[in-house]
């Protein structure tokens, strides 16, 4: 049997996941990080993004994550999410109006609009979409 | 009669009275159950980065941060919880209670004291008790959320960040069960570590992009996580305490309304005796 590791996946509102995992792949703020079992010790910021896990009888489960912090210790990973969603739950439709919202923002420099809290919105839209794009190349095959 | 008249008008008030507290009672039963749930889905995250915390708090950190830095203290920051309403039996004036012991061991010191309050009741009674209120924030209602709370954390975090605050302290109730709860008067900042883990020897974590962003982004959370869970419990501590209470002042109306009700059915006996005692004595001189 592989190596596994205690992974733990909380938001503020709920606890998202908890169990043992083999690999946990996340979306650090320098890049994608893969944990896997006797990684060192590490503390890391999330980017809006996937946190994709495979769990101890090789299933893959996919949340969504809108940023957060992400800690490895020798016995367990935590994952500290803002607000999580399981991938199952994303919705596109949503996700694609909110992006078009935020690039409608963007480009319409004259309305005094908040420009950082529209460029927030379009990180998240999009790696919402990039969830679901992995949700589906997964599910098709 | 003019005493069983009086008599069965108060009898009257107090049922209208004994009415209220018990509709109370039972909309303080259907709140307190979605306020336990709350509570409940927001512990996994608090117990989550306390753990964190803990782990970053017995490191060896490259950079020590200021929330893990003792200083002396001059000035002290209380954040305190209490409910917007009353009839909550002695739910705020226990938690009050027990942060004045506190207050009184540093103003023996000398050390000055600033407070933070949320909910009205705080707010008017620390106003009143004579602290300097630095902070105000209420009508948070059923459901708080954590971005009305950043306000004023950031003002207390700021204020220790400029050294203005050397410590920081967060008073709430616990929620022990739905007939208990226990004020607590709990340090923040700074954090303290626990020497009894076993992880006293040198480590230290791999950060990314930096410790210092990382730490303070962390550890800012942390404190509003913190006093988020202190709100979101308090609210089910405010149900079920005045569920007791009103259970309580339902059933005492209840225990009035007998005795009166004794007093008023002996007062019409004795005057129907007596008047009878009379038509008997007219009769008989007749």
């Amino acid at each position: 049997m592989a190596m596994t590791v205690h992974c733990n996946i909380v938001s503020s509102e709920e606890a998202i996941f908890s169990g043992l995992v083999e690999l946990v792949v996340a979306s650090g703020s320098l890049g994608d990080l893969g944990i896997a079992p006797g990684h060192a010790p590490l503390l890391t910021q999330l980017k809006p993004g996937p946190v994709r896990v495979i769990k101890q009888d090789g299933d893959e489960e996919i949340i969504y994550v809108s940023g957060g912090f992400l800690e490895v210790q020798p016995n367990m990973v935590t994952v500290l999410a803002d607000t999580a969603i399981r991938a199952n739950d994303l919705d596109e439709s949503i996700a694609l109006e909110a992006k078009k919202e935020a690039e409608q923002a963007m480009s319409n420099h004259n309305a005094e609009l908040d420009y950082s809290r529209a460029a927030v919105q379009l990180a998240e839209a999009a790696a919402q979409l990039r969830v679901l794009e992995q949700l589906r190349k997964k599910t098709g095959r | 009669m003019a005493a069983g008249k009086e008599i069965k008008s108060q009898i009257a008030s107090i049922k209208s009275t004994q009415k209220i507290t018990s509709a109370m009672e039972m909309v303080a039963v259907s709140k307190m159950r979605k306020a336990q749930d709350r509570m409940a889905a927001s512990r996994p995250y608090a117990e989550r980065i306390a753990d964190v915390i803990r782990h970053v708090a017995n490191s060896n950190p490259e950079y020590k941060h200021l929330y893990l830095q003792e200083r002396d203290v001059k000035r002290v920051g209380f954040i305190v919880i209490s409910t917007d309403r009353g009839l909550c039996g002695g739910l705020n004036i226990n938690a009050f209670k027990a942060m004045i012991k506190v207050m009184k061991q540093y103003a023996d010191k000398g050390v000055e004291i600033d407070i933070c309050a949320v909910g009205t009741k705080a707010g008017s009674f620390f106003r009143n008790y004579g602290g300097k209120v630095v902070a105000y924030a209420n009508h948070l209602g059923d459901k708080p959320e954590v971005k009305d709370l950043i306000g004023i954390v950031k003002v207390m975090l700021d204020a220790y960040d400029e050294g203005r605050l050397d410590r920081l302290y967060l008073v709430s109730n616990k929620f022990v069960n739905t007939m208990t709860q226990q004020p607590a008067v709990v340090q923040m900042l700074p954090l303290q570590a626990e020497d009894n883990d076993g992880l006293k020897h040198h480590w230290d974590y791999l950060y990314e992009p930096d410790a210092k962003a990382l730490l303070d982004g962390l550890l800012i959370r942390y404190v509003e996580s913190l006093v988020y869970q202190g709100v979101v419990e308090n609210v089910a501590c405010e149900q079920a305490a005045r569920m007791i209470a009103m259970k309580n002042a339902s059933d005492n109306a209840g225990n009035i309304i007998k005795e009166l009700q004794l007093v008023y059915n002996k007062a019409r006996q004795a005057s129907i005796t007596q008047e009878i005692a009379e038509i008997v004595g007219g009769a008989a001189a007749v």
